[in-house]
């Protein structure tokens, strides 16, 4: 089902746990399969100087996980927040097609806990993050589709095809 | 360290008894049962031995009752819209249950896009099906009641004599997946009332590939697959001999060592639930045990996922199925679970281990054992045990 650096990854995690005093920390979960996912950051001159994760979720959630903490540990502020999920997933050396969504959760993840520091460092209040990806519902509520696999809204005219991910969808999605 | 297999739920390994039966079956190059000379009656008579055991091990009166088909999801298949489709000018009205397994579920669902109406009936408490919620669905419309024996997931057994009865008071079409309890419990198709009942010979150590469907003589329905005569016009396409006799010696095994292996099972699973809280907390038992499969038990380990629980036993070479929502292709938590009223987070740490004749009661704590480092090791990493121990911590 996964590959050797997946299968590395979820049995031997790296930086796993909850940090003591982080500097800020990221809250993630997916409505669509009930995942969650925590990043702490500790910061050093706009440094990510040292990072950790809990998840709750599946083998590639906690492979995701695991694998973005080693590839933000050390990078600028600026140069983490250019991490999207692709770069997690290719690190991964691909995930299943179902499973893209997890590595979204990582990417959101880490964002957030960046947003999270910039906010304390700037004393600015942080808003409620938006979430990204929808609750599964019947398609024809009149309001815009994602794919449940990798979140990218559906083209109107095919509703229950995921063109960015070739995925066939039903009419739930 | 050797395969453990606690997953018996997808896959039985075949009676060595049967084993026997089909290579020697192999090995005799048997001709086709439709032929009528001599190779082709010999065949035909090996057949009818194989209906005729099976007649036996569901209760049915005539051998010619049973039809042999290439699975379970075959006769379910058949039997939900053959009925439809012979019997659309009584009525378009078909009544079910929320927690039936998918091969009813995308049938009806099909059906609905033909123009047929659907009552899906929710479970208690329990996970069962109340028979009085049975009767007040049904309509002058309905035609079929469909209701699922025992529940792939949970192992639980609904009250199928008591809807049976009601179904057939009603003068209405009756038929129960059985595919999970035929040749595991004992059961009488006359006693549970069934027109139509299902079953997969995999569930007794016979071979995948063989399936079968009981239909009460002077039923109507069509065939759903049109060609010859085999299988008394009711299911066309040359028959999987091989396989069909492989399953007769299962069912013979199983009519003769029903008593046994349920003993064995339920011991197995009475020790598991028993020493379950020495080796972890905080779980759920989604099996009802007062009417339950012997073999399977259905638990939600809080805090943790599934699908992880599944992959850290399979690198034990442990082999569980498991329900989370990661697990299944369409990223949903299962219907099952969630008709009895689990929450997502519980629903996704849901394991379904189910034992078979060759476990001993050394695999039960093996399982145990492995399964307390795992649990420790997820929940170390799970942000929702550190939140549900803050609660705690609170109080």
């Amino acid at each position: 089902m996964y590959n050797k650096v997946v299968m590395d990854h979820f049995k031997n995690p790296r930086n796993v746990g909850e940090m003591e005093n982080p500097d800020a920390v990221g809250e993630v979960g997916n409505p669509l399969c009930g995942d969650m996912m925590h990043i702490y950051l500790k910061v050093k001159e706009d440094k990510i100087d040292d990072i950790s994760f809990q998840t709750f979720g599946c083998g590639s959630a906690i492979a995701v996980s695991s694998m973005l903490t080693e590839m933000a540990k050390g990078k600028s502020l600026e140069e983490a927040k250019q991490l999207s999920n692709q770069d997690i997933a290719d690190a991964l050396e691909g995930l299943p097609k179902n499973k893209m969504h997890c590595s979204n959760l990582g990417a959101d993840a880490l964002h957030q806990a960046i947003q999270d520091y910039e906010a304390r460092r700037d004393g600015v209040k942080l808003k409620e993050p938006q979430p990204q990806r929808k609750e599964i519902h019947e398609h024809g509520e009149g309001e815009n589709c994602y794919c449940p696999y990798c979140s990218v809204e559906l083209d109107e005219d095919s509703p229950t095809f995921c063109s960015a991910c070739q995925s066939d969808l039903g009419e739930e999605h | 360290m050797t395969f453990l297999n606690l997953d018996h739920i997808s896959a039985n390994p075949l009676a060595p008894e049967v084993k026997d039966t089909m290579i020697q079956a192999i090995r005799s190059d048997y001709h086709n049962p439709s032929s009528q000379h001599q190779a082709g009656e010999y065949a035909a008579e090996l057949l009818e031995d194989a209906r005729q055991k099976t007649a036996q091990l569901l209760g049915a009166r005539d051998p010619k009752e049973i039809v042999f088909t290439s699975n379970g999801t075959e006769s379910v298949n058949h039997a939900l819209k053959g009925v439809a489709y012979a019997n659309k000018e009584k009525g378009k009205h078909i009544i079910t249950s929320n927690i039936e397994h998918n091969s009813i579920h995308r049938s009806l669902k099909r059906l609905t896009s033909q123009g047929f109406k659907v009552t899906s009936l929710p479970v208690d408490e329990g996970g069962r099906v109340d028979p009085k919620e049975v009767e007040k669905a049904i309509t002058e419309e309905t035609i079929l009641v469909s209701i699922m024996h025992s529940n792939n997931e949970t192992g639980t057994i609904q009250p199928i004599e008591e809807i049976g009865k009601v179904v057939k008071d009603h003068h209405i079409l009756f038929h129960t997946d059985a595919v999970d309890s035929v040749g595991l419990v004992p059961l009488d198709v006359q006693k549970l009332h069934a027109d139509l009942l299902s079953f997969a010979s995999n569930t007794m150590y016979g071979p995948s590939g063989v399936g079968g469907l009981y239909i009460h003589q002077g039923t109507r329905l069509f065939p759903l697959l049109d060609g010859g005569t085999q299988e008394n016009s009711k299911r066309a396409g040359a028959e999987n001999l091989i396989g069909i006799l492989g399953h007769g010696k299962a069912a013979e095994l199983a009519l003769h060592n029903m008593d046994s292996r349920q003993k064995h099972l339920t011991h197995l699973k009475e020790l598991l639930l028993r020493e379950l809280p020495n080796y972890i907390d905080e779980y759920i038992i989604n099996t009802n045990l007062d009417h339950s499969l012997p073999h399977l038990i259905n638990i939600s380990i809080k805090y943790i996922e599934g699908e992880s629980v599944m992959l850290m036993l399979s690198e034990e070479d442990i082999a569980v199925a498991t329900k989370s929502a990661c697990a299944t292709g369409s990223l949903r938590a299962s219907h099952v679970l969630l008709s009895l009223g689990l929450s997502h987070a519980d629903a996704q740490g849901t394991l379904v281990i189910s034992f078979g004749q060759e476990n001993t009661e050394e695999d039960v704590y093996r399982f145990l054992g492995a399964l307390k480092n795992i649990v420790d090791s997820l929940r170390a990493m799970s942000p929702l045990y550190k939140k549900a121990d803050q609660a705690t911590t609170q109080q």
